[in-house]
């Protein structure tokens, strides 16, 4: 007799269960701030957050990665640096020493950007991986070694004299009225998203992180799994720090600072468990976005930007909590 | 339904005097969706040991986790020696001096014997710990109990066996009333299993009463008074443990006559396909291990837990690392002797720890199923994933082993013991394997799954793979098999073929030999 009731009062707990946390705050987020600003919700804004979110979500979809083996990527903010400050001194000394072949500098500088940051993620591949260092320690160490190597080639000050084209094309450029950032990230997402899905390479992340015992006596090699992850997360983190170097039109040294937070909370606000082996792609770009939809709803409200690093902070532990409700939640539904 | 033997007890057949310790009175869990535990109506006594019986997922787990304050039931009630009570914490109830030992055990690793055995209850003075009072009070438990161990030894250093008897040393804490066993057995060699049957003895004259979860019938003859068995978590009747017949409970439990366990298995031995020579690990876990198996036949690796049996398996399969000499797969030495390599070439080793080693328990039956054969059709090309070639060979490998609850999406962790291992034992179909080595298969299964199991091993032995056996479960070794090789200490101690393979034959062969 009560059967039927208790399946309109599980409904909540059961979507809850099934989706994460992570369609509930979007829709409180654009309900709180649609009210609070009349924008918002307009047609140009929400390009705008898109816009403003690439950086992030590239970085969280190799953040993804990390967490998918169970492990984890504190020095994605100092790839950002490093890619930057090497992308621009390499493309800037290019393009002086030939000013006509603006697009071999560009290419120059890119890669030698993408590859000093992706340097980062080989070392953390290889401690993690090859000498069983903790991916805590490993990408902490590295943060501070790569964030030294940044400042140290700078002395701390901006890199200028990249071409003029850069910028235009890949910081501010469009095509048929979408930012091409944009343009990037969808490409990264769509071949990233074969990769987990459809490969068994993909697959191996999963399993490394849902039990690397029952992974290496599958046959899986672990190590070379985990290897690439941290290789992968530092490549694309790089391709983010190449494409707002683009977007600053100055190779910097103190970017990527909050990546390491905000591309964890983005994954674990979609849903990427923190023990690893579970996690989509599809809700980490949601919830990458819903963190650039929050600062750009905070932005328009005028809410202080030291204030909105409180938020995101409180927005992170929110995400965990739920992750542990939902938990519980799981074990007393099963299905 | 259920059906009434004559030996059924009723209540005059009771021990004479004894007074209940603990009863339950209409005992219900419910979880959203599913009734775990229906109206039980228990009850134990003082001096007995009172065994619950039941397949995996019948309640009994749900049923002692109530009884040990771990879980709150949803109506009904608890008594305890005739009072109501509510047990809302594991430590309340050991306050009453109810006290549960479970399969899983909650020890801290890094901490000492002594620290764990008073965690929680830290002996104290003016607010700063005693240490020394703490271990010289281990050490009377400890000796008490007659467990061998080092109050100071780090918990992380002890073999799975001792950290059992660290767990049960704890429930000696405070005094004791009712000791809850979840099939403490299951990791004990014989010898310490005999010291803890002498233990329950002790204990029972006491006055201490047991109540005791195994499926091993052996055990509940030589330790049972009365026997509980539960069905889908309803209770389906109570019976003297001594008189009751084997065919009788497993009636009881399962709801059908189950005739045999065992099928007859056709051996058929053909040309050797795996042979070792003077196999030593540098853990020193084996030595000078070598053997031969063929095609069509079920050979036994027997031997206490630790005698190597079990890495031995993992050795041939390249999951450990050799010190010496040779293994031979089809004739050939393998080039690389690593998992992936050995399960190209046809050797796939199924470990005995689904938990641990087995599955990956957040991602879904289909997954774990699959996941030694993604390099290989129909599951991959090689490059890319074929999800619909993988979801056809993974339902009809669902279908052939009875998956229950038939959804392969579901978590791994969401299964029954007996469901999570159906999907370890999928993956031998998976592709062609022409040796499988099944460690422990049918630990914590229960006996309607294991004749599943055995009469799968035995299709697989027929339809021409050759077949290694660990385990330590005699009658396996003895039913199951036509060959068997008895480990000790690493090395193999005789082999025994056919006839030879006799529980007497068998045993003593178990324990030393080094003095002959």
């Amino acid at each position: 007799m009560a059967e039927k009731h208790t399946k309109y009062i599980d409904l909540p707990k059961r979507l809850f269960v099934k989706l994460g946390i992570l369609p509930f705050l979007l829709l409180t987020a654009a309900a709180v701030f649609t009210f609070m600003s009349e924008n918002f919700l307009s047609g140009p804004n929400l390009m705008n957050v898109l816009r403003q979110s690439v950086y992030l979500t590239i970085v969280s979809l190799g953040q993804m990665l990390c967490l998918l083996t169970g492990g984890f990527d504190l020095s994605v903010g100092t790839v950002l640096a490093l890619t930057s400050v090497v992308g621009a001194l390499v493309m800037a000394s290019a393009f002086a020493a030939m000013p006509d072949l603006v697009w071999l500098a560009i290419i120059l500088g890119c890669l030698g950007g993408i590859l000093a940051g992706t340097m980062i993620g080989v070392a953390n591949g290889i401690g993690v991986a090859f000498f069983g260092v903790s991916p805590f320690m490993m990408s902490l160490g590295m943060t501070s070694v790569g964030f030294g190597i940044a400042l140290f080639l700078t002395g701390g000050t901006p890199v200028y004299g990249m071409p003029q084209a850069f910028g235009d094309i890949f910081g501010f450029g469009s095509l048929f009225g979408i930012p091409t950032p944009i343009y990037a990230v969808v490409l990264i997402a769509i071949i990233l998203y074969q990769v987990l899905n459809r490969t068994p390479f993909g697959r191996h992340f999963y399993a490394v992180g849902g039990n690397i015992k029952a992974a290496a006596l599958s046959g899986i090699a672990t190590r070379a799994t985990l290897f690439w992850t941290y290789v992968l997360c530092a490549a694309m983190a790089a391709i983010a720090g190449m494409l707002l170097t683009a977007r600053l039109d100055t190779g910097e040294a103190n970017i990527g600072a909050s990546m390491p937070l905000q591309s964890i909370a983005a994954c674990v606000i979609a849903g990427v468990s923190l023990r690893g082996g579970v996690g989509r792609l599809e809700n980490v770009v949601l919830g990458a976005l819903f963190i650039g939809l929050v600062q750009n709803g905070m932005n328009l409200a005028r809410i202080d930007s030291y204030l909105q690093t409180v938020v995101l902070g409180a927005l992170l532990i929110l995400a965990v909590i739920a992750d542990q409700i939902r938990l519980r939640y799981v074990a007393s539904l099963k299905d | 339904m259920v059906a009434h033997f004559p030996n059924r007890l009723e209540s005059g057949a009771r021990l004479e005097g004894a007074r209940a310790l603990l009863e339950t009175v209409g005992l219900t869990r419910d979880y959203p969706g599913i009734r775990a535990l229906d109206a039980i109506d228990f009850d134990l006594q003082e001096g007995e040991v009172h065994i619950l019986f039941g397949e995996n997922g019948a309640g009994k787990s749900t049923l002692i986790s109530m009884l040990a304050g771990a879980n709150t039931q949803t109506v009904g009630e608890v008594l305890f020696c005739g009072e109501p009570v509510t047990l809302s914490s594991v430590h309340e109830a050991r306050e009453l001096g109810i006290s549960a030992v479970f399969q899983e055990f909650s020890l801290i690793p890094e901490m000492s014997v002594a620290e764990n055995l008073f965690l929680g209850a830290e002996q104290t003075k003016h607010g700063l710990l005693q240490s020394r009072l703490q271990r010289e009070k281990a050490r009377q438990i400890l000796d008490g109990l007659d467990f061998h161990i080092d109050p100071n030894a780090k918990v992380d250093h002890l073999t799975r066996a001792e950290q059992q008897m660290v767990e049960i040393a704890k429930a000696f804490r405070s005094d004791l009333l009712v000791l809850i066993l979840d099939e403490p057995t299951a990791s004990l060699t014989s010898h310490e299993t005999e010291q803890l049957f002498e233990l329950i003895e002790k204990l029972k004259k006491q006055g201490v009463g047991i109540i005791y979860i195994t499926h091993r019938m052996a055990e509940i003859r030589r330790i049972g008074n009365r026997i509980t068995v539960l069905r889908d978590g309803r209770f389906v009747d109570t019976v003297d443990a001594k008189t009751t017949s084997d065919d009788e409970l497993v009636h009881l439990m399962t709801g059908r006559v189950v005739g045999e366990v065992f099928p007859a298995v056709k051996f058929n031995p053909d040309e050797t396909i795996l042979k070792t020579t003077n196999l030593s690990s540098t853990d020193g876990g084996i030595l000078d291990v070598s053997i031969e198996v063929s095609r069509g036949e079920i050979v036994g690796l027997a031997g206490l837990v630790g005698s190597g049996k079990s890495r031995f398996g993992q050795a041939c399969f390249g999951a450990l690392k050799l010190s010496g000499g040779e293994v031979e797969f089809k004739g050939k030495r393998p080039k690389r002797l690593t998992p992936r390599h050995m399960l190209d070439q046809g050797l796939l080793y199924l470990p005995s720890d689904r938990r641990r080693e087995g599955l990956m328990m957040m991602r879904s039956a289909r997954e774990n199923i699959a996941l030694a054969s993604l390099n290989v059709k129909p599951f991959s090309n090689g490059w890319f994933l074929d999800r619909s070639g993988e979801a056809g060979i993974v339902d009809t490998l669902a279908d052939r082993l009875n998956l229950s609850p038939r959804r392969v999406e579901r978590p791994a962790e969401h299964f029954s013991g007996g469901n999570q291992q159906k999907q370890m034992l999928a993956r031998s179909l998976t592709r062609d394997f022409d040796l499988i080595i099944f460690d422990e298969p049918t630990v914590g299964v229960d006996v309607g799954t294991r004749a599943a199991i055995y009469e799968f091993i035995a299709e697989l032995c027929e339809a021409g793979a050759a077949i290694v056996l660990i385990s330590s479960d005699l009658p396996e070794i003895l039913h199951l098999t036509n060959r068997a090789y008895i480990f000790y200490r690493g090395r193999v101690q005789t082999e025994l073929s056919g006839n030879e393979i006799t529980e007497t034959n068998v045993l003593s062969h178990f324990f030393e030999r080094e003095a002959a």
